[in-house]
């Protein structure tokens, strides 16, 4: 195909061409940043989080007294545990993605500092069942343990920690976590075991690269305590939270409480940004479609503008094929002009992302991956008009209009 | 002549109509789109309190010790105040009122059976709270200044929480318990919810809340009712909530005129020089502020940047909408080359081609207007639908309403200047000749 006559034919249609351009460009470094916020967005819906998700169900408490949580809270555990269907029960001060913080910074000396803020969580007996905690080394807290560690000023009054793999690759890089001492100031625990990694009460306020930093205490039973996890098969879930919440609620007259599954609780957790992913493939969406229209009705004017012109070719013997390459070689040219610009106008709509709103910056393949969709979308847009145009009968070239 | 032209243009609308539909439907989206996130920013932004805002400030001191290094992720101590700094202004009475307070959420054990116990939000505040913030009264009234200093066991109740535990709003008299604690009830206040609540701290979910009780500030301490404010201390504290090291409390105060704004500024400098003679204050008195109620807002930040990027989002999508209009005009205004031509020919000046085309544009604005503001309110039908705390808020109103059909006809009016002046610039002579 040869591109000077449509070079040629196009130069004499300045603005139109531009404006395809424009409208191409616009559209692809829109495109790009809306997609790439989209695959941020759906990569921290799935983010990995090492407990039982889809077992667990968690019962909230809050309001009960706390100077009888040591008789109440074994009495309401032995209650949920006789509830058909539940495997596992313990009581626990906050679970992932609960937005109830609960952070600390920990270190491996005295007193030293960091920037990451640790999510702490206290569990009672059984807790390490109950929430599905995956073990990589070293072993559980003992009963023992469990009987003997308080709760004081915020932190954990007994001896022993367990980290999550992240923390200790974290705290103690090349070495084993095992046995050695986690400082806050100057209190410290020994690491007894490390757990795969368990996600933050709120990953947002966990800081640069805390998201998986949590730190398992053990914990008798005491006032702080207003979460009931409860482990059972999936099935079972939405019955087992209905019977829970009954059960307590007899118990506990006096104080508010709710129940939900694990996995509404993360869903609850990710409706921001859920909402946040249609409302940007939506815009996506109807973006490509005003853009492809456009593109239909302008090639449809061009066509219609050289009906003669078309009939001429034809009757000096360019056959339909011809006809329909050169109105799609022409979309070609003006979607690459236009993608071209708009790689660069998506390149730069990232740097100003990047400084404004704390975007990460757009790995290279998101551009080539836009440009070939607005080309495909190009190609799909003028197939109508040059079609069109490549029915134009050559008998049209004698007629005068 | 106008009408005329605007003949001339629903006639040509009406000739293709397929184009037609597809700009109406192209500005119709992409105002709607814009709309929508204007909308939202319209109403995250606007004035809590209409008439009394202007009169409102909030002081700021500055109490921390040189070394005290901010986090980037923890919110600033310096946001709220101390029990002695808070106390200190309020016994200065140099504003014409002022008040300190805090929010808390508490459990209410309700007295009648069949009602379960449940938590509720409130604030914790001194007496002016309620003159200053212009809050009013359906039964009853606030406490005085000597129930503040005898911590007197009271409570003011919104007509909602009235309502809910005793079935009217005329409970003056009775008695409700919170938490461990029996509280008369003095007062029943309209429901009153500032959108955004401009007096809570940063950490409530300004566009959500409404306070339910509001009691007075020493009786929660003396309580020891929990606050949901933000604490932050620097130094070792033991749980005393009047410690001179931690930051709870928020103070407003209320200036009639530039003359005591600017008085007042004084005495907050004047204060923290006197507390840095004391050897309390560390740092310079200057540090010490005064921000009216608009500016402090604007400082908060409570448009998140999901907010404002979806508004960027959105025009960006009106802009590519724009420029498909300009394309789709061009072609049909230079289609009808030979009708201008023969008008030309007939006498019409190029400014009266250019006025007919820019009314036809015009007419297609008002069309996408239409279109953009029904999509609008599907857009904030499904905004009301998303989990976030300023959801409920979108709604249109008039201003709204008006803007969307001004920006509708700007815009296609906008999109139809390049089509129109090239259509006006083609030469009649040429184009009559192929006629």
């Amino acid at each position: 195909m040869e591109i000077r006559p449509i070079l040629a034919s196009l130069r004499k249609h300045r603005i139109p061409a531009v404006l395809i351009v424009l409208e191409i460009a616009l559209a692809c470094a829109v495109l790009c940043n809306a997609v790439f916020m989209i695959g941020q967005r759906m990569a921290d819906i799935h983010w990995s989080n090492a407990i039982d998700e889809q077992g667990i169900s968690v019962v909230t408490v809050n309001g009960a007294d706390p100077k009888l949580a040591a008789s109440e809270i074994p009495r309401n555990l032995a209650a949920l545990r006789g509830i058909a269907g539940v495997t596992a029960a313990a009581a626990a001060t906050s679970m992932p993605l609960d937005q109830n913080p609960a952070l600390s910074p920990f270190v491996t000396k005295p007193y030293a500092t960091t920037t990451v803020n640790s999510s702490v969580y206290f569990i009672g007996g059984d807790g390490e069942k109950a929430m599905g905690l995956r073990l990589l080394q070293g072993r559980w807290f003992n009963a023992d343990e469990y009987a003997g560690s308080g709760f004081k000023n915020f932190g954990s009054t007994g001896h022993v920690a367990l980290v999550t793999q992240s923390d200790a690759n974290r705290l103690w890089p090349g070495q084993s976590a095992l046995g050695k001492t986690l400082y806050t100031d100057a209190t410290g625990w020994t690491v007894v075991g490390v757990v795969a990694d368990v996600l933050a009460e709120d990953p947002k306020l966990s800081g640069p690269g805390g998201m998986y930093s949590s730190v398992f205490f053990p914990l008798q039973p005491d006032g702080v305590m207003g979460d009931y996890m409860l482990r059972s098969v999936p099935q079972d879930r939405e019955r087992v939270v209905r019977e829970a919440v009954q059960v307590l609620g007899k118990l506990q007259p006096g104080a508010v409480v709710e129940g939900t599954t694990y996995a509404g609780m993360r869903s609850d957790y990710f409706a921001d940004a859920n909402s946040m992913v249609w409302m940007l493939v939506l815009v996506c969406v109807v973006m490509l479609a005003v853009t492809a229209f456009g593109i239909v009705g302008l090639t449809s004017f061009w066509v219609q503008q050289r009906r003669r012109q078309i009939g001429i070719r034809r009757a000096v013997g360019a056959t339909r094929g011809h006809i329909l390459s050169y109105f799609r070689t022409e979309n070609f040219l003006l979607s690459t002009a236009g993608v071209l610009t708009g790689m660069a106008l998506a390149f730069g709509i990232n740097l100003y992302l990047m400084t404004h709103y704390e975007m990460s910056r757009m790995p290279w393949y998101y551009l080539p991956g836009s440009a070939i969709a607005l080309w495909l979308l190009g190609q799909l847009a003028v197939l109508g008009p040059a079609l069109r145009a490549a029915a134009v009968p050559p008998v049209v070239a004698t007629r005068s209009v | 002549m106008f009408g005329y032209y605007l003949d001339l243009a629903l006639r040509s609308l009406t000739r293709s109509k397929v184009l037609t539909a597809l700009m109406v439907l192209a500005i119709g989206l992409g105002i709607g789109a814009s709309m929508t996130m204007i909308t939202v920013l319209h109403v995250m932004s606007g004035d809590p309190l209409p008439g009394r805002s202007n009169q409102l400030y909030y002081p700021q001191l500055d109490p921390l010790p040189l070394k005290y290094q901010q986090s980037a992720y923890g919110p600033d101590p310096r946001l709220n105040f101390t029990w002695p700094d808070a106390m200190a202004l309020l016994a200065a009475h140099r504003a014409e009122r002022q008040a300190a307070m805090a929010g808390g959420a508490l459990l209410v054990r309700p007295a009648q059976t069949g009602l379960r116990p449940f938590y509720v939000d409130g604030r914790y505040a001194t007496t002016d709270f309620f003159a200053m913030f212009g809050v009013t009264f359906l039964r009853g009234q606030g406490w005085s200044g000597a129930d503040d200093d005898g911590r007197a066991r009271v409570v003011v109740l919104s007509e909602k929480l009235s309502r809910k535990l005793f079935g009217t709003n005329d409970s003056v008299g009775r008695t409700v318990r919170f938490g461990d604690a029996d509280l008369r009830v003095i007062g029943v206040s309209a429901d009153w919810q500032p959108q955004p609540m401009f007096y809570a701290d940063a950490s409530a979910k300004v566009f959500d809340d409404a306070d339910q009780f509001f009691l007075p500030l020493s009786t929660a301490l003396d309580l020891k009712f929990d606050t949901n404010s933000n604490q932050s201390s620097w130094s070792s504290f033991e749980g005393d909530m009047k410690s001179p090291v931690l930051t709870w409390l928020q103070v407003w105060v209320q200036l009639k005129d530039a003359g005591q704004v600017a008085a007042y500024r004084q005495f907050l400098i004047d204060y923290s020089a006197q507390q840095k003679a004391l050897g309390r204050f560390e740092r310079p008195p200057t540090q010490a502020r005064l921000y009216g109620l608009m500016s402090w807002l604007d400082r908060q930040n409570l448009v998140p940047a999901d907010v404002r990027l979806q508004l960027w989002l959105a025009l960006g999508f009106l802009l590519v909408c724009m420029i498909n209009i300009v394309a789709l005009l061009l072609a049909k205004f230079l289609r009808r080359s030979g009708e201008v031509s023969v008008r030309r020919a007939l006498g019409a000046r190029r400014r009266d081609i250019f006025l007919q085309f820019g009314i036809e544009s015009a007419v297609i604005g008002l069309a996408g207007g239409v279109l953009g503001l029904v999509i609008a309110q599907l857009g904030l039908w499904s905004v009301r639908h998303r989990p976030d705390d300023y959801a409920h808020l979108a709604q249109m109103d008039v201003s709204m309403l008006i803007g969307t059909f001004v920006l509708a006809v700007l815009a296609s009016v906008l999109a139809g200047l390049l089509p129109a002046w090239r259509a006006c610039r083609v030469a009649p002579a040429l184009q009559l000749k192929t006629l």
